[in-house]
């Protein structure tokens, strides 16, 4: 307790982790064989094919926030202002996306809007036709996944924004002469302006570092986490690191640019109230109608999910031409624990992302207590360094971590990590800190700091003032954090396919593999699997 | 002060530039309670906050029974707190909550005894398996004294006690309060802004201006024989005037009315003073300093006026009904208290 805390130990362990190996990717793409050269990035620089795949990127991501905004924010009106029989229900299933691993969300869609999923399936039929009537590829497939994947970020952050309005305000404007349009337009919107904004930066970093969509679903269009990988696997490191450079850099970039925006922009809404209440249609046909157009959204939007229920039903090799799988097993389910080479993947996911999970609660732990408690000097930096790998890409953070921990050079403190047990945990660690980092450490700003200090005037020391009082009172927080984590490292695609070695393949490179095979059922089986751990996690983090 | 049990010495902190407390001396009696009083800002949290061991001192020591506990952190100081918000622990029983601090060594059976026990003497007894949540506000105030007394300790903190209750209760909580302590007999510092809680609490009320100590005393001596023009007008109602020294005790107001009033040492006749008068020491009379009545404020047994003296404002205390509102009266003073003019 004696003089100030710094946090040295903490934060030169997360610089580590995360700093060290993205500064490592800027430095090694300009340096050869023989020391220093720009010759990588000079020739990335004139190749007008890599400009293509960083602009694709971008516009992706752009059009991809516009069509989430799209599809989000109306559906979030439906849901928070107007009342109809399921509304709660309804409006809680269509969040699950927000924790479903993407490549769930893109085998879930394959499934049904795919050239040989149900709806293709049904139009042949109907029409008669030979072949499939359309093939899922390209930029417009990737958009499609994406606002139907990514509209619960505005969902999510529309309804909190309109459940925290003050109804008075509407009631002023409304006073004050303003109708409908106007109060909609000159209140309700600016006041929402945060969490639109919010939403909007967490769909463009979203976007920007998705994987799973483009490559599953691109065919020749690249953006660039696929090409990254793509130059990876091809073994032209190199190259891979210039564009994992370049994609980093329109990251950060990104982040700074909105977060300048967004907070310039923030309104503080003076004094509290209390919300609107949502209207009570009254009249049955437009009670009707708005319930129609709720459910019909929701049908929609939760069909992929259901899908991938029926198919990992259908036992292998049994659905060829048919619209409906001719038959039913739980098959697929015993196989999962009873074939080793089935079990091998889940059991491997689980103690993967389970360690992660762990030691991401016990670093945040830590850094709350520094940061907040103590208000360590280094505070900022240490912060900073939590909420970083959530700005980077996944691919980026996977190359990042490929690149600094393949080399045994102690004195630089790298070591080889890369195909030991030990590279893909650490990757699931870094890449999801930020999740526990920030409920934990919002946790703890809310907690009374005389509560510690109530501990220490009655004799109890740091660790048994951890013990019980610190942690009991952050557990909501904590569990939040880690189930979402938890769920997310367990479904994760994008590092593991650059870091997995055959012993420690996690669900998502299986799920990868039995598509392959086409083996839908065991794909779609272990989907499931993936959104039950979803769903857990977000019961655990909504429950209070 | 002879057998001083506590001892202030010297307390310096700073935050930044400014001084929260400055040079701060003070001295507590064994079994006694010290009442920390003055306004927000002036340094008495802090005070306290140093004292639990919360904040580190930029100099000066903090003696008990002789030994120097400065460098101590709390959790070894043997200081029980009585938080402003209580700082109840939510997650546990008011028993887990009272038990908390009582040590290990006790055993089992000990602590729940030392839990019942203190309990009891808060008159929360059979309340061990409660949740926090479920007590109204003046029996989580017991339950924070009954916790910080548990685990016997050697010097009583409460950081206003009594502001997070309601006023009808206030006075009630104090009672109580001031019996457990009595009862209990344990060395209290208690840090109040409020100066009928620091009067009815305290056996010695310290007021600090500033972070700095302005005046010790018992209740009757700072109302009575105030220092400062700031004890003088913070402790208790009192009107300032300006006047002129006009001789040993006496002062001389609005340029011929002269009124008896302690006055400073070392001021010649003639030296510009503030006048300090308290409501109840000004009558209505046939001559003396003349005033307009501009309001009154009736309380029942007694009534308050506010009198206009070319441009000041005096307050006086008479019966109800003593004078009309816009009628012109002439005011005496049994007594007043000089300061000189400008200091604060």
């Amino acid at each position: 307790m004696r003089g100030r805390s710094r946090g040295v130990t903490l934060t030169l362990l997360l610089v580590w982790v995360v700093a060290y190996p993205l500064a490592l990717v800027f430095l090694e793409s300009v340096r050869g064989s023989e020391g220093w050269t720009a010759e990588y990035v000079v020739a990335f620089a004139r190749d007008g094919g890599e400009w293509a795949v960083l602009w694709a990127s971008l516009w992706i991501s752009v059009v991809s926030v516009v069509l989430a905004a799209l599809v989000g924010v109306p559906l979030a009106f439906v849901f928070e202002r107007l009342d109809f029989p399921g509304r709660r229900v309804l409006g809680a299933l269509i969040a699950l996306p927000a924790v479903l691993p993407p490549l769930v969300g893109v085998i879930a869609f394959l499934f049904l809007y795919g050239e040989s999923g149900f709806v293709a399936r049904a139009v042949a039929i109907l029409f008669g036709l030979d072949g499939p009537p359309w093939r899922l590829r390209g930029a417009g497939a990737i958009l499609l996944v994406h606002a139907y994947s990514m509209y619960v970020y505005f969902y999510l952050f529309t309804r909190s924004g309109l459940a925290r309005l003050d109804g008075s305000m509407l009631e002023a404007a409304q006073s004050l002469g303003a109708g409908t349009v106007a109060t909609f337009r000159r209140v309700t919107l600016p006041l929402l302006r945060p969490q639109l904004a919010a939403a909007g930066l967490l769909t463009f970093m979203t976007a920007l570092g998705s994987f799973s969509a483009p490559y599953i679903f691109g065919g020749g269009f690249r953006v660039m986490t696929t090409q990254i990988v793509a130059s990876k696997l091809n073994g032209d490191i190199p190259r891979a690191l210039v564009e994992t450079a370049a994609l980093a850099a329109v990251a950060l970039v990104g982040l700074a640019l909105l977060k300048r925006t967004e907070g310039a922009r923030s309104v503080v809404a003076v004094g509290k109230g209390t919300p609107p209440a949502a209207r009570v249609l009254a009249r049955p046909l437009t009670r009707w109608g708005a319930a129609a157009v709720g459910w019909l959204f929701g049908a929609v939007l939760l069909l992929p999910h259901a899908t991938l229920v029926v198919v990992s039903l259908v036992p292998a090799g049994t659905w060829t031409t048919q619209l409906l799988p001719p038959a039913y097993t739980l098959a697929n389910y015993a196989d999962l624990v009873t074939e080793p080479e089935r079990l091998r993947p889940l059991a491997n996911s689980l103690w993967m992302a389970g360690v992660a999970t762990v030691a991401a609660v016990g670093i945040s732990l830590w850094a709350g207590w520094l940061v907040v408690r103590r208000r360590a000097v280094l505070r900022r930096l240490i912060e900073w360094l939590l909420t970083v790998p959530w700005a980077v890409p996944g691919t980026v953070l996977a190359i990042a971590l490929a690149t600094a921990f393949s080399v045994r050079a102690p004195w630089v403190a790298r070591w080889v990590f890369v195909g030991t047990l030990v590279i893909l945990p650490l990757a699931y660690l870094v890449r999801n800190i930020p999740l526990v980092a920030g409920s934990v450490l919002a946790g703890f700003r809310q907690l009374d700091p005389s509560l510690d200090e109530a501990a220490a005037s009655l004799g109890a020391g740091k660790w048994r003032t951890l013990a019980r009082v610190t942690v009991p009172l952050l557990r909501p927080a904590i569990l939040a954090g880690a189930a979402l984590a938890f769920a997310t490292a367990s479904g994760d695609f994008v590092t593991s396919i650059v870091l997995y070695t055959f012993e420690t393949r996690p669900i998502a490179i299986e799920i990868l593999a039995s598509l392959r095979q086409f083996d839908l059922g065991a794909a779609a089986a272990y989907g499931v699997v993936l959104m039950f751990f979803s769903a857990g996690a977000m019961l655990v983090g909504t429950r209070r | 002060m002879a057998e001083s049990f506590l001892r202030l010495e010297g307390l310096t902190k700073r935050f930044g530039d400014r001084v929260a407390v400055d040079d701060l001396t003070v001295a507590v009696a064994r079994g006694s309670v010290l009442a920390l009083l003055g306004p927000s800002g002036s340094g008495k949290t802090t005070t306290l906050r140093l004292l639990a061991g919360f904040e580190r001192p930029d100099r000066g020591r903090i003696v008990v029974a002789g030994a120097d506990l400065t460098a101590r952190p709390p959790a070894e100081r043997r200081f029980g707190m009585v938080f402003q918000h209580y700082a109840l622990f939510p997650h546990l029983t008011v028993g887990e909550n009272v038990a908390f601090g009582v040590g290990r060594p006790e055993g089992e059976g000990d602590r729940r005894h030392r839990v019942a026990e203190m309990l009891e003497l808060v008159d929360l007894a059979g309340f061990e398996d409660r949740q926090v949540s479920e007590l109204s506000g003046g029996q989580q105030q017991r339950v924070a004294v009954a916790r910080a007394l548990a685990p016997h300790p050697q010097i009583l903190l409460l950081d206003e006690p009594l502001s997070n209750l309601d006023p009808g209760l206030r006075e009630r909580t104090r009672r109580e309060l001031r019996s457990v302590l009595r009862r209990v007999g344990i060395t209290t510092v208690l840090v109040t802004h409020e100066q009928e809680e620091a009067f009815a609490l305290g056996d010695r009320v310290a007021v600090l201006q500033e972070g700095r100590l302005e005046q010790v005393g018992s209740p009757f001596e700072l109302y009575e024989r105030p220092r400062t023009r700031f004890v003088a007008t913070f402790v208790g109602r009192a009107s300032v005037l300006s006047g002129v020294v006009a001789g040993a005790g006496r002062v001389r107001v609005a340029g011929d009315v002269e009124w008896p009033a302690d006055t400073p040492d070392g001021l010649a006749s003639g030296a510009a003073v503030s006048v300090v008068v308290r409501p109840e020491a000004l009558r209505f009379a046939d001559r003396g300093l003349p005033g307009t009545v501009t309001e009154c404020r009736y309380t029942g047994a007694r009534a308050y006026y506010l009198v206009d003296v070319g441009g000041q404002t005096v307050e006086v205390e008479a019966a109800a009904q003593a004078a009309p509102i816009g009628g012109t009266v002439h005011l005496t003073a049994e007594r007043a208290a000089a300061f000189p003019e400008g200091a604060a």
